[in-house]
């Protein structure tokens, strides 16, 4: 639980911190909260000769209401994402993952952007992300670029983003009303990675119809993703328990879950029919209770 | 005239003391808090002495395999690294075996071949912790991989890889000892003849006490004064002085060990770590204090563990619930040495408790240790002198019948139980139990919960197909070793002491063998001297855990603190009431039968306003004591216990499951608790808060287990789950009151109670919620996936 020696900077400002990222290329590694890279240095399982920390660079813990939708700088902690007063009157989904991430301790440093980037197929924020079709901010020397969600996350641990890349923000699509979205997930004790996390988004059509759909599955594959055919079966159903049964079932048909501590591969696959089903009944209720 | 034993096993359900005073029964507030509440507790990694350096350990990445060679040579260049020591330079010393507690031996560092993973090979001594952490990273060992055992019934197989030849030819074998109890022929009969017979194999998983502080010592040899100071986390400082005495061959009075604060042992911290080991050899070899400090992957993966049990019972009864027999085979899973911290005699502890709460007149009991590819098991988890093992078996089997001849198990108890009258109670095992009123106990329990209503809605819940479960647990716990005739360890009688000084100004110095991981000595402690002297509490200071002050004591473990240690300090007391009484006749002058003493105070009987209070006695007896008596008021006891004393409980569980995740849920969860006579109320009903949540943990969470390559799949605590504050339940607490009859305060140990009575309630609900699907036992932890894969086959999942 020591870990190997490194060097640390804290640039002042974003163009600083970017140039330094070009000039160490490889050798660098953001230091936002820690709650995901000092675990990894402390059990030397990654020994980066160069953290930077991005405490001092102004405008990245911003979560401000445009008319794209919500823009959450990747500075912002887990808790001050719960607390924000605009995604507790207008973002449910984003309040179910924030508050089930860890402990308090974890909510007070843990980042959205550092989360993101680390890219643990248990962690919470991905399947969020992608269910709600959020798009990803990157930036470098040569300038700025958006990903989206469904295509950031590669592998376990591994992103879209360049070596030369800093994660700037996140952007979540304002839904059309009436809309619902909610997050389940299966924990063995408070604040545990998932066994499986299921973020669910609903959009019903003028017939009460369900137009739009969105799901996204945590710690069930090599990494996040969105679970398509579960989506697609839910495109004009009635927003019922038999949809979400069959949703409920094409998901955990997508799914590639390992057998581990958390239980087998038959488990975990059982599990993602069970949490898919609640994720979409709360991600309904809440549409239901908008129009 | 003296009356040292006079008030033995009195009833005291109030005070008898004023609440200035402070005696038994006040919960007065802890002595010891407010340092730690202020973050003012002194650990041993809170000290840093001069020109000290630090120690860390090399460990085997292998669960058996042979060591082809270790390469220093890069380490050795790193700057700040001073030394890699490795099995080779120990065995120069013959040191790199040391003895066990339990009579085995134990590698220091292996020079040919690692047992287990995470096994000690090497350790680096360096200027600072995180020079020694690169020196450790750098070390190159050449391992060879050999054939893995981690299952006892496969290492006990004929032509099982024998693990341990260093025991010698006629030992080819992994069967380290047989052990057995009772009578066997006369249970076979009784069984043959028994109406019902139910039989069960119940494994009871390997665990790790997880103390929020890691092991750790600081070894500090002075060449020039020949002294070696240890400072350490050890939960029996006098016995580490001894052993280290004897394997170093230092001379005793030149070894000191010294404990500070300790952050939670429940026995992890009685045994000898060849950390500790390594650091003595460092700081003999470079002068200088040396420090190993554990890290939490290392606590988890190398220390000693508790359980690995695996028990095959048999019950047998008449029709109508009345049990008559029990018949009992265990294999215990050692690991690769035994390590456990029994005392001598009994290799399985106090297994043979396993006839429980119950009355009946044939029972047999064997238990047959195996070595297996694992770091050492069996030593503690909050009691491993075997009684949580045999408290889950008799209950988990007592549940089984009772459901399996249709009688509600609440009932059945009842109609088992040793009776009030039957007190001391000799168990057809041999033990003598001390008192006990066990239907009080339980109508309490039922009362306070409301058995009759919850039974009412669980028929309710199951027409609707809602799981929902009752669970009971009636247990006898054994502690206080104990008597000498019977208890020691390495040849140490388990006696244990105090020393009183009184001050002429009348305040008190008490120090006591026995040593605090948290339990609160220094508050109880005083208030056994404030009941027996009269002294406010706030007068009197305990100290403990240095081994160059306190008297000898075997430490603290296995709920013998109060039971052993806490009637010395009864006793001591007393010694000082008497020599008091003299001073206070001659003060008074008048015959010492003509006085009495009360609330602190001797008094001429007959006339009240001719007294002395306890404070003027001590002032006088340093200023005017009585011609040919010695000044001073001093008195030490060492108190060698008449017998063990046994606590008891009724614990009922209510559980919910939830049908589409297997999680299960305590909804309520009563604890009604007899320790006999409470010294204070409020630390009796944390020890028991934390222990039902130590016996909880283990129920759902907790589990150190291992693949078939010996790998640890629990090694850090994202893998071993320690419950939080949201799982854990509310718990609801009750007492009766039935004091030990031997006990000079009539006190039992209370400790690990909890920890021993919860499990069996746990688990007897969710096999009670599961019980109409044709599920007969389930095995701890209660995992959802464990549940699920029951539903699922019993097809009702959700």
């Amino acid at each position: 639980m020591i870990p190997a020696q490194f060097d640390y900077v804290r640039p002042a400002a974003m163009h600083e911190a970017l140039q330094i990222l070009v000039d160490r290329e490889g050798d660098a590694k953001i230091l936002a909260g820690g709650y995901s890279l000092l675990p990894l240095l402390k059990l030397r399982l990654a020994s980066p000769a160069l953290l930077v920390d991005i405490r001092d660079i102004d405008g990245l813990d911003e979560i401000v209401e445009t008319t794209d939708g919500l823009r959450i700088g990747s500075r912002s902690t887990h808790r001050s994402i719960l607390e924000n007063p605009v995604v507790v009157a207008g973002y449910p989904l984003l309040s179910d993952a924030a508050g089930g991430i860890g402990d308090p301790q974890v909510r007070n440093w843990g980042t959205i952007g550092g989360s993101c980037a680390h890219a643990d197929p248990s962690s919470d924020w991905p399947a969020v992300l992608i269910a709600t079709s959020a798009s990803i901010v990157l930036r470098s020397t040569a300038g700025e670029r958006t990903v989206p969600a469904r295509s950031f996350f590669l592998d376990t641990f591994q992103t879209a983003i360049e070596p030369t890349e800093l994660l700037t923000e996140v952007i979540i699509p304002r839904a059309p009303r009436p809309s619902g979205a909610a997050y389940a997930k299966l924990e063995r004790r408070a604040g545990d990675f998932s066994t499986v996390g299921v973020a669910a988004q609903l959009s019903l059509g003028a017939d009460g119809r369900i137009a739009a759909a969105g799901i996204g599955l945590t710690a069930v594959a090599e990494a996040p993703f969105a679970a398509t055919a579960a989506e697609a079966s839910l495109i004009g159903s009635e927003p019922n328990e038999a949809a979400f049964q069959a949703a409920g079932i094409a998901a955990a048909a997508e799914s590639r879950p390992g057998s581990d501590s958390h239980g087998p591969a038959e488990y975990k696959r059982a599990m993602v029919k069970e949490m898919v089903v609640r994720a979409l009944r709360s991600a309904a209720g809440r549409a239901q209770a908008q129009r | 005239m003296t009356d040292m034993m006079s008030e033995t096993g009195l009833l005291k359900e109030t005070p008898q003391t004023t609440e200035a005073v402070g005696g038994m029964g006040y919960s007065v507030k802890r002595k010891e808090d407010p340092r730690f509440i202020r973050g003012q507790g002194e650990y041993i990694d809170d000290l840093v002495l001069p020109g000290m350096l630090w120690l860390d350990i090399v460990r085997s990445p292998y669960a058996h395999a042979t060591i082809k060679g270790i390469d220093a040579s890069e380490a050795l260049k790193i700057p700040g690294v001073l030394a890699v020591i490795t099995g080779a330079d120990l065995e120069k010393a013959g040191l790199h075996w040391m003895p066990t507690l339990a009579g085995d031996k134990q590698m220091v560092l292996p020079t040919d071949t690692v047992m287990y993973q995470a096994q000690e090979v090497a350790a680096v001594v360096a200027t600072s912790r995180y020079i020694a952490a690169d020196g450790v990273a750098a070390v190159l060992v050449d391992y060879e991989p050999l054939p893995v055992i981690v299952d006892p019934f496969k290492s006990l197989e004929p032509d099982a890889f024998v693990l341990r030849p260093d025991r010698g030819p006629d030992k080819a074998n992994n069967h380290i000892w047989h052990w057995e109890s009772g009578d066997r022929a006369g249970t076979d009969t009784a069984m043959e003849a028994a109406e019902v017979r139910v039989s069960e194999d119940i494994y009871i998983p390997r665990i790790h006490v997880a103390s929020i502080e890691t092991c750790g010592c600081i070894a500090d040899w002075n060449a020039t004064r020949g002294q070696m100071t240890l400072h350490m986390t050890s939960q029996a400082p006098h016995a580490i002085r001894t052993v280290l005495a004897l394997v170093s061959g230092l001379p005793e009075q030149n070894i000191r060990v010294k404990t500070h604060d300790i952050g939670g042992g429940f026995g992890g911290k009685v045994p000898v770590y060849p950390g500790y080991v390594l650091a003595v050899v460092a700081s003999l070899t470079v002068g200088k204090p040396v420090k190993w400090i554990e890290d939490r992957s290392e606590n988890l993966q190398a220390d000693s563990f508790a359980r690995d049990y695996h028990i095959h019972a048999e019950l047998g009864a008449t029709k109508a619930g009345k049990i008559t027999a029990l018949k009992v085979k265990t294999v215990a899973d050692h690991g690769y040495t035994d390590a456990a911290a029994d005392p001598s005699k009994f290799p399985a502890g106090l297994f043979n408790v396993i006839t429980g709460s119950y009355d009946f007149d044939n029972a047999f009991v064997e238990v047959d240790g195996v070595y297996t590819n694992k770091p050492p098991g069996g030593v503690a988890y909050r009691c491993s002198f075997r009684v949580t093992e045999a408290v889950h078996a008799i209950e988990r089997m007592v549940d089984i019948l009772a459901h399996d001849i249709g009688k509600d198990p609440a009932r059945l108890r009842m109609e088992n139980f040793i009776q009030p009258d039957q007190f001391p109670y000799k168990t057809p095992t041999g033990w003598s139990y001390d008192s006990g009123d066990y239907p009080r106990a339980l109508q309490k329990a039922l009362d306070m919960i409301g058995y009759d209503d919850l039974r009412k809605e669980q028929l309710e819940k199951r027409a609707k197909g809602e799981l929902m479960g009752i669970g009971i647990s009636s247990f006898t716990e054994i502690v206080g070793a104990g008597p000498s005739h019977d208890f020691d360890i390495l040849g140490i009688k388990m006696f244990d002491s105090c020393e009183i000084r009184v001050h002429p100004t009348g305040k008190v110095l008490a120090r006591i063998g026995v040593q605090t991981q948290g339990q609160g000595h220094e508050t109880t402690f005083a208030q056994i001297i404030a009941e027996e002297l009269g002294f406010p509490v706030a007068d009197i200071k305990i100290e403990y855990g240095d081994t160059d002050t306190a008297p000898y004591g075997l430490g603290t473990y296995a709920s013998r603190s109060t039971p052993v240690a806490g009637a010395a300090t009864a006793i001591a007391a007393r010694k000082i009431r008497d020599k008091s009484r003299k001073i206070a006749a001659h003060l008074l002058e008048a015959s010492e039968d003509d006085l009495e003493w009360t609330n602190g105070k001797f008094s001429v009987k007959g006339s009240p306003d001719k007294s002395k209070t306890i404070q003027e006695i001590a002032f006088a007896a340093y200023t005017n004591h009585p011609a040919g008596m010695e000044a001073g008021l001093e008195a030490v006891d060492y108190y060698d216990p008449p017998n063990l004393t046994c606590p008891f409980g009724s614990y009922i569980c209510v559980v919910d499951i939830d049908r589409g995740t297997g999680q299960v849920t305590v909804r309520r969860f009563v604890a009604v608790d007899d320790c006999g006579n409470i010294i204070n109320p409020m630390i009796v009903d944390g020890q028991i808060h934390g222990g039902l949540t130590m016996g909880f943990a283990p129920s759902l969470y907790e589990e150190i287990s291992y693949d078939e390559l010996g790998n640890n799949l629990a090694g850090t605590f994202m893998d071993y789950l320690l419950p939080t504050a949201v799982e854990t339940p509310a718990w609801e607490t009750g007492k009766t009151v039935t004091p030990s009859p031997h006990h000079p305060i009539g006190a039992k140990g209370v400790g690990e109670s909890a920890t021993v009575g919860a499990p069996p309630a746990i688990n007897n609900a969710v096999v009670d919620a599961l019980w109409h699907l044709g599920v007969r036992n389930i095995d701890i932890p209660l995992t959802p996936q464990k549940i699920w894969a029951i539903l699922n086959e019993k097809g009702v999942t959700a």
